[in-house]
């Protein structure tokens, strides 16, 4: 299978790999022609001219409710689970290599947070400050319901990435007389910057773009995808698209961030990397 | 272990079991206590009642909706599976350079950390009465009337799914075959096994954590799904999670809370089955 000539079911297997990937990037691809559309277009083809008109739309308040705020909320509250799930992941696959009372039922409530229904949690949490005669907001029972999705995802990348990390370096650290905290911080904490930064990317997208955890724990003031949600129902231009486009640009801009920096630590270490040999 | 280390182990663990704590037990809990309350047009009344289960068991509605929403769960599992199963094959066992096998991966799971809500809006422009769909068909001549079924239809909601779900099932699949030792190939090969042997006797059964991780995901989500019912039916197809919704938006919480604690049984049964298959914490 590896070697000598491409057979027929490479090509095959090719093109479903392709068609595949226009499956996934073809119809985002489209509302982001789409969003350009002129003043006078619709929301399907053909274009009528192209315009900006669109997407300065978006951004006049009264036009299609808060689009502005909503942003904004939903990158803040994108960064604070971010660095959330980033500090109590990693501290967490600190603890998870020793086994201690307790270990088999954390991880457990992980898989639990991972595989009990979205709209369960937001439902849950919701009752909880009805209940108690709170006001769920952005900020407070959102921030909680998106770090039960975030954290079990960064949890297991730790519980992988330990797994592979070579724990001689660490003796060799406190070998050298290093403290615990300069053996985090000097040692550990750079061989795994890589990952720590892809467990920053699950945890800023995952809350970035979280709907049904929002939907009855955000309060009243709407993350974005909720904005969004509300504009389907009574938006009918292409605004909805300039939305789209934008929305999806800011994951891209966030993408492309955490893999050029991935790839930058990796050349560097690659250069950098091994003094083997080269001692005076 | 000394004492100060297991101090420590805890102190670093607190933060990740709080957040379990505050935002997944007690609300839990709170569900459960819920479903039994008693509750009228304005407001939730504290009580012991099993009227809550009653009313949605003896309703046939519920039943319809728990089967509809099995039934999108089970279509869309078939399909989510066939297609990742192939795509992660082709990308570990075609594609030679490990660069490009990474490059393709990451193709794959970029749509991942991009908005749901957007992925499925961006249907519309091809599905709708004028969308392109229907505009080529008729150019081609292949249809004479727009087909309506295309969007708002059970059709759109597992199209919806398959677009948005079906990275779940490449990564952990595409993760177990990246385990496999590729000397079992080569002895297959040697034994005189064709290529399509090789891929239902070999690589297939050591996939198997892998399908089965996958699985959980997609089955989950789909059985816990309302806003893509909701937006890609219009309003048209039901789910249990669509059914939960409209209860809380008639404020009958200890309605919406019975159903929630009925869904997650469910849920926890068909987990606790594919779990059988493997264990997770090996697959790390």
């Amino acid at each position: 299978m590896q070697h000598g000539k491409r057979g027929p079911a490479f090509w095959f297997l090719g093109a479903f790999f392709c068609l595949f990937v226009l499956f996934l990037y073809g119809p985002t691809l489209t509302i982001l022609i789409l969003s350009f559309q002129g003043p006078g277009g619709g929301l399907t083809f053909p274009m009528n001219g192209v315009s900006l008109h669109w997407f300065r739309n978006l951004f006049e308040k009264q036009m299609v409710g808060d689009f502005a705020g909503s942003l904004q909320r939903s990158l803040i509250l994108g960064v604070a689970v971010m660095l959330v799930t980033v500090v109590a992941a990693f501290s967490a696959g600190l603890a998870f290599r020793s086994r201690f009372r307790g270990s088999g039922v954390i991880f457990y409530l992980a898989i639990a947070s991972l595989i009990v229904p979205s709209i369960l949690i937001s439902l849950g949490i919701g009752l909880l400050y009805r209940v108690l005669g709170w006001d769920p907001a952005w900020y407070s029972s959102a921030f909680g319901a998106h770090l039960t999705w975030t954290l079990p995802f960064g949890l297991l990348i730790m519980f992988a990435v330990f797994n592979r990390f070579d724990r001689r370096y660490e003796e060799a650290a406190r070998d050298l007389g290093a403290t615990s905290w300069q053996t985090i911080r000097h040692v550990i904490v750079p061989i795994l910057l890589p990952s720590l930064i892809g467990v920053g990317l699950f945890g800023f997208t995952l809350s970035y773009d979280e709907f049904a955890r929002s939907l009855y724990t955000a309060g009243t003031f709407n993350t974005l995808p909720l904005e969004i949600y509300g504009m389907t129902t009574n938006v009918t231009t292409p605004v909805l698209y300039a939305l789209g486009t934008v929305t999806t640009g800011v994951s891209f801009v966030v993408i492309a961030l955490s893999l050029l920096s991935v790839t930058w630590l990796r050349r560097r270490r690659a250069r950098h990397g091994s003094d083997a040999g080269k001692a005076a | 272990m000394n004492r100060v280390k297991s101090w420590v182990t805890y102190l670093q663990v607190a933060p990740l079991a709080l957040v379990f704590l505050l935002f997944l037990i007690v609300p839990i809990a709170t569900i459960v206590v819920v479903s039994f309350f008693d509750y009228n047009t304005t407001q939730i009344i504290p009580a012991f009642l099993l009227q809550n289960y009653e009313e949605l068991l003896l309703s046939p509605v519920t039943w319809r909706t728990y089967q509809q929403t099995i039934q999108f769960a089970l279509i869309t599992w078939a399909l989510t599976l066939l297609i990742g199963f192939t795509v992660a094959y082709f990308v570990a066992f075609h594609v030679r350079s490990p660069t490009m096998q990474t490059v393709l991966f990451l193709l794959c799971t970029i749509p991942f950390w991009t908005s749901n809500v957007i992925r499925m809006i961006s249907w519309i422009p091809f599905l709708g009465r004028h969308g392109l769909a229907n505009t080529t068909l008729m150019n081609l001549g292949l249809i004479k009337e727009p087909l309506e079924f295309l969007l708002y239809s059970d059709f759109s909601v597992v199209l919806a799914y398959v677009h948005l779900y079906t990275l779940f099932m490449v990564v952990p699949i595409f993760n177990s075959m990246m385990r496999i030792d590729r000397s079992l190939l080569e002895a297959a090969r040697d034994a005189g096994a064709s290529g399509w042997q090789t891929l239902v006797n070999v690589i297939l059964p050591l996939c198997k954590p892998g399908i089965a991780i996958g699985s959980i995901f997609v089955v989950t989500i789909v059985m816990g799904d309302f806003v893509t019912v909701r937006m890609m039916s219009g309003g048209l197809s039901a789910s249990v999670g669509l059914m939960m919704a409209n209860a809380m938006s008639l404020l009958q919480y200890p309605a919406a809370a019975a159903n929630a604690v009925i869904l997650l049984l469910l849920v926890l049964f068909i987990v606790a089955a594919m779990m059988r298959l493997v264990d997770i914490r090996k697959e790390l």
